[in-house]
């Protein structure tokens, strides 16, 4: 059965208070990007909520085979954003498992019909700053040459292509150079690259000499799994390239 | 748990050689970039593409929705025009069905256009062993089978080698070849001048089918090189084999699948050779086969279509423009499989037909990136399979075959762990607190972060999580 990505979630009117999804992973290795991509949000105004008994999007459990688990851990999340809030994610993949894989994890179960609503109020993080609040960035930072990782859950499950790369080109000091393959997997994939390292570390090989031929100084990417992966194989490989997590880049260039 | 009977294929071991051998990757990374290129040429216009990839998946759904009279209403109309259809539970019987033929037609020599069936058969092998001499026409799957490997791609066998290694292996096998050089046109027209004897000579002619035509008893067939023309009319007899979803319900259901096909496969719009084979040579005819058979076969094809959800994998044209796309399939390339169907169709087909126990691993050779779904032109949703299969490998009972062969006690309790502590707020905070508290001092040297940390630093734990960075700014909690 086709399980088309739902479509944009849609807001009649621009909203004051949004909640943050902050996923486990920013939660344990990259809090910084979590914390400004809500101060993202709260300079244009609006207030966030960090609902403090969130854990996990349930997304490693349901790709490893244990829907089980993974239900028992996306149920977890449900009460915890009441109302109509748009719940903001810094994650393509997070979000991705949200909003697409929920309404089919929780289907025939008695809490549907609340997973559907929690997942219809879904956005990944720059999706919501581009579409929703239509953003304006002042960059305050040196020039320096970037590339931009797309995740490929963003891309091809949430539909996320343009908009990061809209702001980052909002940034007047910064050189956006694209990579030769943006569309190709970095070989991260969850439980993939432990489970076949050594075709994940092609991946990422391969993905790193992309990004070293763009000449760039960093690379911002909007998904801390494929940041873990990338910025591990630079590190381990004395790469003068550092991953950045997009949030936190933005946050640098307006702060100066 | 299931019977372990079947040996599980190691990919894991085949995709590590394959990747240490550089001029294979440079081979799939050239090919691939090359076909990838030319496939966006073609469905430049996203419209276009979104309105014939909505018709051709339609064709192929409502195909699918009523398959079992589709099929029967084939065999009528097939019948009907002169061609004889046998009916095929298993390879086995589709190899014995097709020996049995030849031998009515006192063949010892069988010529074969491209069919990716016969590759589930391993009908070559079946057929030498009975004497029988079978030459791949194809020129990609004639270089395969010179060099004694399997196709490594479903529409290009060949792939996997360079001209430079096509060069080497006619002069090793063939003893005309030592002029040829390193010229491809003088190496594909060394390969004609012995094919083109052999299809004199041969009894039987055998070929693939692209799509059968339920209403009309039509077989369509395409090809780029005029061998499947050659071997579908020279000969006396001709076979042609199918999967039992290959048939469309009319004849206007097939241009929408010849025209995503090639499209998707090789950048071409069309194929050089469009075949519709409708009967046998009639009375007064001066050319064309006295008998023509279809082979339909099942092979786990039924029980895949008994599964709502699993069904979709039986709507795939073999366009091969998966292969094409996936970043583990350029980077093993096709024999790391070591299956007849490789890359992602390979691993959602293969596991259904020859069970979880062999397969298991299949679906998670995957990273889910959904970029072979991006590109199907029939909209498998691969991916959604790919993770279906994964439950079906840990979970005994179902109707996969093998089901729950990947079942681990130990496995099951991890996960059972990670939702415990997922689960509940307070056993969150505390986990997360030790791991950011000590986790940073676990070892590289432990089973899985080894994995990691072969190409990889360590993962850092922060100090302080985002739970604590959001408390301590103030951040509202509701």
């Amino acid at each position: 059965m086709d399980r088309p990505t739902p479509p944009p979630s849609t807001l009649a009117t621009k909203p004051t208070k949004v909640y943050f999804f902050g996923t486990c992973l920013v939660d344990l290795f990259f809090p910084d990007a979590g914390m400004a991509g809500m101060e993202l949000l709260q300079a244009q105004g609006l207030e966030v909520v960090f609902p403090q008994g969130q854990s996990c999007c349930g997304q490693p459990a349901y790709n490893s085979g244990y829907r089980d688990d993974a239900l028992t851990v996306a149920r977890a999340q449900l009460d915890l954003f009441p109302g109509d809030l748009p719940i903001v994610v810094p994650s393509g993949s997070c979000a991705g498992m949200m909003k697409k894989h929920w309404p089919h994890l929780f289907h025939g179960e008695p809490d549907e019909a609340k997973a559907v609503q929690v997942s219809s109020r879904v956005w990944e993080l720059t999706q919501f700053l581009v579409q929703v609040l239509n953003v304006q960035l002042t960059d305050k930072g040196e020039p320096v040459r970037i590339t931009w990782h797309a995740s490929c859950h963003a891309q091809r499950e949430m539909g996320v292509v343009e908009e990061p790369k809209a702001l980052l080109r909002q940034l007047a000091n910064v050189e956006l150079v694209e990579l030769k393959r943006e569309k190709e997997c970095c070989g991260f994939g969850g439980t993939f690259a432990v489970r076949h390292p050594d075709i994940s570390a092609a991946m990422v090989g391969d993905k790193l000499a992309d990004i070293e031929q763009t000449g760039a100084k960093r690379v911002v990417s909007g998904d801390c799994g494929c940041l873990m992966n990338i910025n591990g194989a630079l590190e381990a490989g004395r790469k003068p390239v550092q991953g950045q997590h997009i949030a936190q880049f933005l946050k640098e260039r307006i702060h100066g | 748990m299931a019977d372990h009977a079947a040996q599980a294929v190691n990919f894991a071991a085949a995709s590590k050689a394959a990747l240490q051998d550089s001029e294979l990757r440079g081979n799939f990374r050239r090919a691939m970039d090359g076909l990838m290129t030319k496939r966006a040429v073609q469905f430049a216009d996203g419209q276009e593409w979104h309105r014939m990839r909505a018709l051709a998946a339609s064709v192929r759904l409502r195909a699918l929705s009523k398959l079992p009279e589709l099929l029967e209403q084939l065999e009528t109309n097939l019948t009907r025009n002169g061609i004889q259809v046998h009916w095929a539970a298993t390879t086995a019987e589709a190899n014995a069905i097709t020996l049995e033929i030849m031998r009515k037609a006192n063949a010892t020599l069988a010529v074969k256009g491209k069919s990716m069936v016969t590759e589930e058969m391993h009908l070559n092998a079946f057929l030498e062993d009975h004497g029988i001499e079978v030459l791949e026409s194809d020129l990609g799957e004639y270089i395969v089978q010179l060099d004694g490997t399997m196709p490594s791609h479903i529409i290009m066998p060949a792939i996997h080698l360079n001209t430079k290694q096509i060069a080497h292996l006619f002069k090793q096998k063939i003893k005309d070849a030592a002029s040829t050089g390193e010229d491809a046109a003088a190496l594909t027209d060394l390969a004609r001048r012995i094919l083109r004897q052999k299809f004199m000579n041969a009894g039987v002619g055998m070929s693939g089918v692209n799509a059968a035509v339920a209403e009309t008893g039509t077989l369509c067939l395409i090809e780029n090189e005029g061998n499947g023309r050659m071997c579908t009319t020279v000969p006396p007899v001709h076979i042609a084999f199918m999967g039992l979803e290959k048939v469309v319900e009319k004849l206007e259901d097939v241009p929408p699948i010849i025209s995503l096909l090639p499209r998707s496969a090789t950048g071409q719009p069309i194929t050089t050779y469009v075949n519709m084979i409708s009967s046998p040579r009639k009375e007064g005819e001066k050319d064309g086969p006295r008998e023509i058979h279809v082979v339909i076969l099942d092979n786990g094809r039924s029980s895949v279509y008994a599964d709502p959800e699993l069904r979709d994998t039986l709507r795939c044209i073999r366009c091969g423009a998966c292969m094409n796309h996936c970043p583990v399939y350029t980077k093993v390339g096709g024999h790391a499989y070591q299956a007849p169907y490789p890359g992602p169709i390979g691993k959602i087909l293969v596991p259904q037909m020859e069970g979880l126990a062999k397969r298991g691993e299949m679906p998670h050779a995957c990273t889910m990136c959904n970029a072979c779904v991006e590109i199907c032109p029939v909209k498998i949703p691969i991916v959604e399979i790919m993770g279906r299969l994964r439950v079906e490998a840990v979970r005994p009972g179902t109707a996969v075959k093998d089901a729950g062969a990947q079942a681990s006690r130990t496995e099951a309790l991890v996960w059972k762990g990670w939702a415990a502590m997922n689960s509940s707020p307070l056993a969150y905070r505390l986990a997360t607190t030790a791991l950011s508290t000590v986790g940073n001092a676990a070892p590289a040297s432990l089973p899985l972060l080894k994995d990691w940390t072969n190409v990889r630093s360590k993962p850092r734990f922060a100090a302080k999580t985002l739970h604590d960075l959001a408390r301590k700014k103030g951040i509202p909690d509701v």
